[in-house]
């Protein structure tokens, strides 16, 4: 695809240039779809998302990232941000001893004019329970409307792309659909999204696309429903088991084969 | 009883003091966690500034005072953009010996430009024209240096509670990666909050001045006492700083009074040694927590 909005090309990422965790990782996401990346712990899909703001130091060792055409190595994650990508960090990232109210302002820190007015309205929409907490600090809020602020804060970017990594970590059942309820909601408006889960069945019923993580290498990817069908997917992150032995427990680990 | 309220006053102006180096130390410790020991220096620096916009350039007082805050401001962010920002692999205890080598080095560029002897800078108010207020009696110079250290304090407060940039300072005090990928500038932060300090600490080396005449060394004990306020009140507390650098005015002028007036600048070390035992918070602080 030519008019992809972010692109990773053969990306190589190093802690402290010498530790490699990603090993020659490209992929794409298209203007307004949901792209999901799965993996389990430790493959580097948060490496993946830092590399690409630009909060490793000099970093990637090798590739390139792109955003709507614009070489992203070596700018700063201010300046990246301002660009047009919105990045909820995993653990939230949210600023515990400010208040709600004060966290979403710094959501529009770099935009100015009336129009924030109207789009703080429309994030406190996509969650009421943001505007009965407006005073509150946020360190006071729950995991999940801690989860919602910082999306919502992320979205007064007016981010054309939103970066969200396991936004479903630690939340209830519940909470999570409503959660993925909204990033669909998001990517509706016209928002490209970037999904890192480890929930991967929540994760592929929203998502266009997916991509599969391991040790720092892609070793899958397909539109979302052919990535739900893969055998390998299933077991893996979808917990289906199939063969079970006679007494009902696993003797043998089937040696899985990517591509 | 009217001398016990003498004594307090005198306390509470030479608190103010205090109070306005520990908010300068407090300011970039709770941004950058660096405890600052090029803070008395910079002041000193910035002193001197004033002194030579004085006496040499002829400037009026009031602006030379402000361009010596200016001066110092941009000395500091400088340091900043030159040293402490290159130095971005260094961890923070490297970083905290590196505002040492500022000290010595602000230190000897002080003696060399204007010599270890000491001056007297010319000050606009007089310590022997006295207000009385009832039985208490306070000098002109004390009155003022109160009024301005208060004032400077509620300026700070504004700027860092009621402003944009102060939102900013905090949300980079609090999480610098969350701050940075919502397009906060962090290193424009960090410069000016670099010279906010600085500059608050030479407003308090100005106000110092006609009491502690100037040289070179003339900011060491006051930094020390600030950085004892600013332990006493939570060092991660601005209005800890605050009621930390009074209540340490007050107190060293009560033990100078009734204790013992050779032991009044140990009563600094002793106070730090006994809230590091009984509360390490600091008065204002909040609880401990060791960062990870």
């Amino acid at each position: 695809m030519a008019d992809a909005l972010l692109r990773v090309h053969n990306v190589e990422t190093a802690y402290y240039g010498r530790l490699t965790v990603l090993r020659g990782v490209s992929l794409e996401v298209p203007p307004g779809q949901i792209v999901t990346l799965l993996g389990s712990n430790g493959a580097g899909k948060t490496t993946l998302l830092r590399t690409i703001m630009g909060l490793i130091p000099d970093q990637p060792e090798k590739g390139t990232v792109e955003f709507a055409g614009r070489r992203l190595s070596g700018m700063d994650p201010e300046d990246i941000a301002a660009l047009g990508i919105g990045y909820v960090i995993e653990g939230r990232g949210i600023f515990p001893e400010l208040t709600v109210e004060e966290n979403l302002a710094l959501g529009a820190y770099r935009r100015r004019g009336p129009e924030i007015r109207a789009d703080v309205g429309h994030v406190h929409t996509l969650f009421p329970v943001l505007r009965e907490r407006s005073r509150q600090l946020a360190g006071t809020l729950s995991g999940g409307e801690q989860q919602m602020l910082a999306i919502g804060r992320a979205l007064l970017l007016r981010p054309r792309l939103l970066m969200l990594d396991e936004p479903s970590l630690g939340l209830a059942p519940l909470l999570v659909r409503e959660i993925f309820r909204t990033i669909a909601g998001v990517n509706r408006d016209g928002t490209a999204i970037l999904l890192v889960e480890q929930n991967a069945r929540m994760a592929l019923s929203i998502a266009h696309y997916g991509y599969v993580l391991e040790s720092g290498r892609l070793v899958l990817e397909g539109s979302a429903a052919d990535l739900a069908e893969n055998p390998n997917v299933q077991e893996l992150y979808l917990g289906v088991t199939r063969e079970p032995s006679i007494k009902g427990w696993k003797r043998y680990k089937v040696r899985r084969r990517w591509a | 009883m009217a001398l016990l309220a003498q004594y307090v006053v005198g306390g509470l102006a030479v608190g103010s003091l205090y109070a306005l180096v520990a908010l300068g130390i407090v300011l970039l410790y709770r941004t950058s966690r660096i405890l600052n020991f090029a803070h008395g220096d910079l002041a000193t620096f910035g002193t001197f500034i004033a002194f030579a916009l004085i006496s040499t350039a002829h400037w009026p007082f009031a602006a030379a005072s402000a361009g010596s805050l200016l001066a110092t401001a941009l000395v500091g962010a400088a340091f900043f953009f030159l040293v402490i920002r290159p130095a971005k692999e260094a961890t923070l205890l490297g970083k905290i010996v590196i505002t040492l080598g500022l000290a010595l080095i602000l230190q000897g560029a002080t003696a060399v430009f204007w010599g270890t002897d000491t001056k007297t800078m010319p000050f606009p108010l007089s310590d022997t024209k006295v207000y009385r207020l009832g039985e208490v009696v306070i000098s002109q110079i004390s009155l003022g240096s109160f009024a301005v250290g208060l004032v400077l304090m509620a300026g700070l407060y504004v700027l860092v509670q009621r402003t944009r940039v102060g939102l900013a300072m905090r949300a980079v005090s609090q999480d610098m990666v969350a701050a940075q990928v919502l397009g906060i500038p962090v290193r424009r932060i960090f410069a000016l909050t670099w010279g906010l300090a600085s500059a608050l600490g030479a407003a308090a080396g100005i106000l110092l001045a006609p009491v502690t005449l100037l040289d070179p060394y003339m900011m060491l004990d006051p930094f020390l006492k600030g950085f004892a306020a600013a332990v006493l009140g939570g060092i991660d507390s601005m209005p800890g700083a605050a009621v930390g650098g009074l209540l340490l005015g007050v107190v060293e002028a009560l033990f100078g009074a009734y204790v013992s007036v050779k032991f009044k600048t140990t009563l600094a070390f002793l106070i730090i040694i006994a809230v590091l035992v009984i509360r390490p918070e600091g008065l204002l602080g909040r609880e401990y927590k060791r960062r990870v």
